[in-house]
């Protein structure tokens, strides 16, 4: 069976900067592939490959085992990749309803007489957040009053209720506290059990141990490998993330500074 | 025990309980403009004789008419996120068209106000077009647009009548049947009221059944919200964004044309400064200068609250100068307000 999503050897560049290269991975169903880096490590640019916000320039991009070109957001969209942005991923002004639609709202009539179907919109949008054990008062509300964890979950049970397949997560622990964060987690692992192949974006390898099947690391846009859980610890993962040798050099360094 | 479990299992959550009318209301965007609204009118029925009488409700309803139309149309593109100074500009601009085809051409009114209608639809597809296309900020975008029209307005006025007006539309083919639709009026016991008070109110209602009811209507929140976060949903912005600078040129004409019935005559320096009434009566009408909040219902309301006020100082023989007193208090207290609700609407049932 071919991994749901799947990238081989892919390279991006920005001009004449290299912001990616020869960096390989899967997602299969019901698993989580985590991508780890420091900032600038091209982590950024291998979503909006994979989301269809830019296209590749190098290598392969394999949906259900077959080489795959998005040419829009949409186009990846249909192809059952959905991606929930760390702060992009609702309009706070709007209720949750209409946030849970926006872009696909149910409607009824045709024609000019097409309309919003309100009533059921509002009792999906209850009904999918409530599947994913997110309880709300009332989803008229603003998103701007939920939690910043429960906005993610919004996002979320969003993308799972219009037949994600790939779910991207970018960063979504990184503006969050650590009991937020751990909700926001067990989403994502609920989603996994749901099926969905995941991939998700962080530079918390703490965040990222506990649910994640496969580790890729990224640093100045090429891959530093791609393990599996069984293969690294996570104070292996940790040491790697934080540049590990590097790290040594740096200290050596600044010592023979300060002795100067 | 089995009693409270389906207490809690019901359809509506208990936690929503004590959510009364009032509560809702106090979340709705047009709640301040119906209060100021309801203050401005009690205060000149009271204040002067003639404003709650049958000819006084048709001068300022008359007043509140053609600013309504546009303060409506700007509403939307305010929610959508952006702003349009060409608007008022524009209004002499569509005006000057069709007199100019209708007079100097020679040709029917009707075709005239088609043509002019065309004329709207690709200055406000420009307009659209880059503001999304530069990513600019689109007030800085229609002030060229503005300046460019006024340019325009003046030059290619002067260069076809050799002055600053166009006249002569009654002469025009179609002037009769073209003066009904925009510029008639309609009786009501023995007052004659102007028809584009069913213009305004008609316009408005469908602005806001497009607002709250239609899929655009969400796309207008949510690009006025947040455009990546619309984008990234698929929402289509640019083309919504370009959408609602054609409406508001649409508008534009729609004003433009009444104006051109009603008078007969075109002045080639008309409608500058009408812009910022427009912002300001959709401001008044609860929208937010951030978009992605707002009410079309509101920017009617708001429109009546300028023109109330503005006919009720002549009633009651104030000199003028008060009304920009009263338009710069109403409007600092229009964005306390707003700003107070905003919050309220995203802090209310915690």
């Amino acid at each position: 069976m071919s991994a749901l999503l799947e990238v081989d050897g892919i390279g991006k560049n920005y001009g004449s900067v290299i912001a990616l290269r020869d960096v390989s991975t899967v997602v299969n169903a019901g698993e989580v592939t985590c991508v780890l880096g420091d900032n600038g490590a091209g982590k950024s640019t291998l979503i909006k490959v994979l989301a269809g916000v830019h296209q590749h320039d190098r290598g392969r991009l394999l949906v259900n085992g077959t080489a795959t070109r998005f040419t829009s957001p949409r186009d990846a969209l249909d192809a059952g990749i959905a991606t929930v942005y760390q702060d992009l991923a609702v309009v706070p002004l709007m209720s949750v309803w209409r946030n849970f639609f926006l872009g696909s709202e149910p409607t009824v009539g045709v024609g000019p007489l097409q309309r919003l179907d309100r009533k059921r919109g509002k009792q999906i949008a209850k009904e999918a957040l409530a599947d994913m054990g997110i309880d709300l008062r009332d989803v008229e509300q603003p998103v701007g009053t939920l939690s910043g964890g429960e906005r993610q979950c919004v996002a979320i049970a969003r993308a799972i209720h219009f037949g994600a397949k790939v779910l991207i997560l970018d960063e979504p622990t990184a503006a969050l506290g650590v009991k937020q964060s751990g909700v926001v987690l067990r989403y994502v692992a609920q989603a996994r059990d749901r099926g969905l192949g995941i991939v998700l974006v962080t530079h918390n390898p703490h965040h990222a141990y506990p649910v994640g099947n496969r580790f890729l690391l990224l640093k100045r846009g090429a891959s530093l490998g791609c393990m599996e859980k069984s293969e690294i610890t996570i104070e292996e993962l940790t040491r790697q993330m934080a540049g590990g040798a590097e790290l040594e050099a740096l200290e050596h360094e600044l010592r023979e500074v300060a002795a100067e | 025990m089995s009693e409270r479990m389906n207490a809690t299992t019901d359809v509506t959550d208990e936690r929503v309980a004590q959510d009364h009318l009032a509560q809702r209301l106090v979340v709705r965007p047009e709640i301040g403009a119906l209060i100021g609204a309801l203050v401005v009118f009690l205060f000149f029925t009271f204040v002067t004789e003639k404003f709650f009488t049958m000819g006084g409700v048709a001068t300022w309803l008359d007043d509140s008419a053609t600013l309504g139309i546009m303060a409506v149309a700007v509403a939307l593109l305010m929610i959508g996120g952006e702003f349009d100074l060409s608007a008022g500009v524009m209004t002499a601009s569509t005006a000057l068209v069709t007199a100019i085809f209708a007079t100097q051409v020679g040709l029917n009114v009707w075709l005239a106000l088609l043509l002019s209608l065309i004329f709207a639809l690709g200055v406000g597809a420009l307009n659209g077009w880059l503001v999304v296309r530069t990513g600019l900020p689109s007030f800085i975008v229609t002030l060229g647009t503005f300046l460019a029209l006024q340019g325009l307005n003046l030059g290619v006025t002067r260069l076809v009548t050799n002055s600053v007006q166009v006249s002569g539309m009654r002469r025009a083919d179609g002037y009769e049947s073209t003066g009904f639709v925009f510029a008639s009026t309609f009786d009501i016991g023995d007052t004659s009221f102007r028809i584009s008070i069913i213009w305004w109110l008609g316009f408005a209602a469908l602005a806001a059944y497009i607002l709250v009811r239609t899929k655009f209507g969400n796309w207008i929140f949510a690009v006025g919200g947040s455009a990546p976060s619309a984008r990234a949903v698929g929402v289509p912005v640019a083309r919504t964004k370009i959408l609602l600078f054609m409406t508001t040129a649409a508008a534009a004409w729609l004003v433009g044309s009444i104006n051109i019935l009603r008078y007969t005559t075109a002045q080639a320096n008309e409608g500058i400064g009408l812009e910022f009434q427009y912002i300001i009566a959709a401001v008044i009408g609860g929208c937010l200068l951030t978009g992605g909040f707002g009410s079309a219902i509101g920017a009617a309301i708001g429109a009546l609250i300028f023109g109330m006020a503005r006919q009720g100082i002549v009633f009651a023989n104030w000199n003028s100068d008060w009304f920009m007193l009263f338009l710069g208090i109403m409007l600092l207290g229009a964005v306390l307000v707003n700003n107070t609700f905003r919050r309220r609407a995203e802090r209310v049932r915690r």
